[in-house]
């Protein structure tokens, strides 16, 4: 049978070299392609040179909080840095990279030829890089770059704004305009170009978890540009949204921001929740335990991430009835969270295991995600928000979910369609290396991060008390140690588009899905006719 | 290179319609959807007067009514004592004196009170100020009644003069019992650019 796939692959490979030896080269392919797998490629770089632009600015802020006492950076530059960080980080790294999966993936997974809207989909990549050249370039500028974090809290970034709301204003904007048009597409390609005979409940998960986010993404992101354009118009129009003195509230502010804001966080998480659930079966050689309990699961922790948002906001003087309210919709997240879990072990139980770099992310992913889980359940509890509140042991809950979270997974499919998108098998020593060196260092850098916030550090401050020093010293060195880390992964990322061991067309044996029919790398083109019913059945079975 | 672009074209459409979909839903799935987001960033603008009628109603936020009250009590609840403070600040950048003429008075639940507050105008050029009441705790909000307020209008005030304000006010009989002292506090904000 598999022979028969790759053979037919290859075949069909051949046909679309001849039909399209003369595309366009150089730059000009890059502009104009309207391909999903180019522009999912240029999603994943931009992404991954985000990440590390971001990260370099998070080295910069664990260098000056490697000692107390102020030693490289002024606090003002300091707070620029942080709020760039956050912001780079998750609206130029995580999402763009998800984005970039769901280009790559999507329609080879549905059997689809492409994304339903070839040419929107090359508009709303191509916004991007304008966007945080506007973000970044205003770091250059005589105001500097925003300094209000990357919630913008009003009146940090009206009344007090170093003046940089305007830039940072329209770079979200077109952040949201490019995020929008790609949930669209990701949207209509879902309901609209699945291969004859795939119904809903037939669509891998990691479908179904794009599915369900581009949902949230279309909901949510005009929030935020409403919430922008509000603050624009506070800061240099004269209105008062947010302004008391002339009828407006500072908390309305937080209250419309975290309405966004919460539905955002499962944005980054849910694709991530796709990734291990795709990864986790290939490499346990069984069957995803609990399918559709999956698909509801995810389906309401969406729901639940709307009716969630003041969790951030406990210590602005709510009364006792929206505490409560609050804090048991927060922990009922947990709920659908932990049947993920329980399914992602149910599925390891038993399985014959077996620990390739992808396998090894999945299951760094899906302990430490548990962890950022557990300290998020403890941030959920109203009394002891008290406490948590702006601390260090916040930043601690949103990088294990982010970092742990997000990225490893990220790294999990990076791993695993590897050898699809290049055609060569990466690296194995050096994946390896890349793994255990970012497990060890990740775990450095932010687990001593809660110690340090419930003793009271309190969260973007760029000098400290004396008696935080030990730990943050240990933090900067697993800091260190994980940015040097992450720079194996663009090594073996480069090494294996350049060459390697040539991979098969399905390169794992336990692995699933319609993508592992077609050869490796994937032809430019696929499913230009879309598979048979018989071809979908057989790329269901877990069989090599 | 054009010609081939075109076959490229039509290829896709011709595997568009072989999918069993076609450009027809496609227009009409994006359709809806645009409709969500531009309905999505409407919601964002109506959250704002939302905001405002849930705070009215649930008193949640300490927002008290921005109009005056008028006297309806059906009579002086003697046997309750509440204390009634108040405390002000300024606004970042209003070279205002403003301070309560008494700190504090106790009241009974239905019976209507008088009180003053200062404000001098230290600056050396005209200011239109705008003080912003907020009650503590917020859902006493709804139980503090302005009949009279300076803060119901803008208060310009010359360079170097001054002036007492009053506030004539009462505390609702339907009071929680709960609730033995109510704070009121004046944010006094610099409006001259903004009125001007």
């Amino acid at each position: 049978m598999t022979t028969n796939v790759i053979e037919q692959a290859s075949h069909n490979e051949h046909q679309e070299n001849e039909h399209h030896d003369h595309k366009m080269t150089g730059i000009k392919r890059w502009l104009y392609t309207t391909n999903h797998k180019d522009i999912g490629t240029l999603y994943l770089w931009f992404a991954f040179i985000m990440f590390l632009t971001g990260g370099a600015l998070a080295m910069i802020i664990r260098a000056e909080l490697f000692q107390p006492g102020l030693q490289l950076v002024e606090p003002d530059f300091f707070n620029q840095l942080t709020t760039v960080h956050g912001l780079v980080m998750v609206f130029g790294a995580i999402m763009p990279a998800f984005t970039g999966f769901a280009n790559w993936m999507l329609p080879m997974m549905l059997g689809a030829p492409d994304m339903a809207l070839p040419r929107m989909n090359n508009w709303s990549f191509w916004i991007l890089p304008f966007a945080f050249a506007i973000l970044l370039g205003s770091f250059f500028m005589e105001s500097g770059a925003p300094n209000f974090g990357w919630t913008f809290y009003a009146p940090l970034s009206t009344t007090y704004s170093n003046g940089s709301t305007a830039f940072f204003v329209f770079a979200v904007h077109i952040m949201g305009i490019s995020s929008i048009m790609g949930a669209i597409n990701i949207v209509v390609t879902i309901m609209n170009m699945r291969a004859p005979g795939m119904t809903y409940m037939k669509m891998p998960l990691f479908v179904w978890t794009f599915f369900i986010t581009a949902y949230l993404l279309i909901a949510v992101m005009p929030v935020l540009a409403g919430v922008v354009t509000m603050l624009l118009t506070d800061t240099y129009f004269g209105t008062s949204f947010f302004d008391a003195a002339g009828g407006g509230d500072p908390v309305m502010f937080q209250h419309i921001f975290w309405f966004f804001g919460h539905p955002e966080v499962y944005i980054m998480i849910l694709p991530a929740f796709g990734i291990v659930s795709t990864t986790i079966p290939a490499f346990s050689r069984k069957r995803l335990f609990g399918y559709s309990s999956m698909v509801y699961a995810t389906s309401s922790i969406a729901l639940l991430s709307f009716i969630v948002w003041a969790h951030h906001m406990f210590t602005t003087g709510m009364p006792l009835f929206g505490e409560l309210f609050f804090m048991y919709c927060t922990m009922l997240i947990a709920v659908p969270t932990g049947v993920k879990v329980f399914n992602w072990v149910a599925t390891m139980w038993r399985g014959s295991l077996s620990f390739e770099t992808p396998m090894l992310f999945s299951i760094a992913f899906v302990i430490l995600f548990t962890i950022g889980g557990f300290s998020g359940l403890m941030l959920a509890m109203t009394p002891v928000d008290f406490q948590y509140h702006d601390t260090y042991f916040v930043v601690a809950h949103f990088h294990y979910v982010l970092v742990t979270g997000s990225l490893f997974s990220l790294y999990a499919g990076a791993y695993y369609w590897l050898p699809k998108w290049t055609g060569h098998m990466y690296n194995d020593s050096l994946s390896k290396w890349h793994f255990w060196c970012s497990l060890v260092s990740v775990n450095l850098l932010f687990f001593p991060m809660h110690f340090l916030g419930l003793a009271g550090m309190p969260r973007r401050i760029p000098d400290y008390a004396l008696q935080f020093a030990d730990f943050n010293k240990w933090v900067s060195i697993g800091g260190f140690a994980f940015g040097l880390s992450q720079l194996i992964f663009l090594a073996v990322v480069i090494k294996c588009i350049r060459g390697g061991e040539k991979a098969p067309a399905k390169p794992w044996d336990g692995a699933i899905g319609l993508e592992w029919t077609v050869a490796s790398p994937a032809p430019y083109h696929t499913f230009s006719t879309p598979p048979s019913q018989q071809e979908i059945d057989d790329a269901d079975q877990n069989q090599s | 290179m054009k010609s081939d672009d075109k076959a490229n074209l039509k290829r896709t459409t011709d595997n568009m319609d072989s999918t069993g979909s076609s450009i027809k839903s496609n227009n009409k799935t994006v359709k809806q959807l645009l409709l969500v987001v531009v309905a999505m960033f409407g919601f964002g603008f109506a959250l704002v007067p939302l905001y405002d009628v849930f705070c009215d109603i649930t008193g949640l936020n300490g927002k008290t009514n921005s109009t005056a009250a008028t006297y309806d009590a059906s009579g002086i609840d003697k046997s309750r004592i509440v204390k009634v403070q108040f405390i002000t600040r300024n606004a970042k950048g209003i070279p205002w004196e403003f301070e309560p003429v008494i700190n504090e008075i106790e009241v009974h639940p239905g019976e209507m009170k008088l009180v003053s507050f200062y404000a001098k105008n230290n600056a050396t050029h005209d200011i239109i100020g705008q003080a912003v009441p907020s009650v503590s705790p917020g859902l006493a909000a709804n139980y503090f009644h302005k009949i009279e307020c300076f803060c119901f209008t803008q208060q310009p005030l010359e360079a170097g003069k001054d002036v007492e304000m009053s506030l004539q006010f009462y505390v609702d009989l339907e009071l929680p019992e709960d609730i033995k002292t109510l704070t009121l506090s004046y944010t006094l904000y610099d409006i001259t650019e903004k009125s001007s």
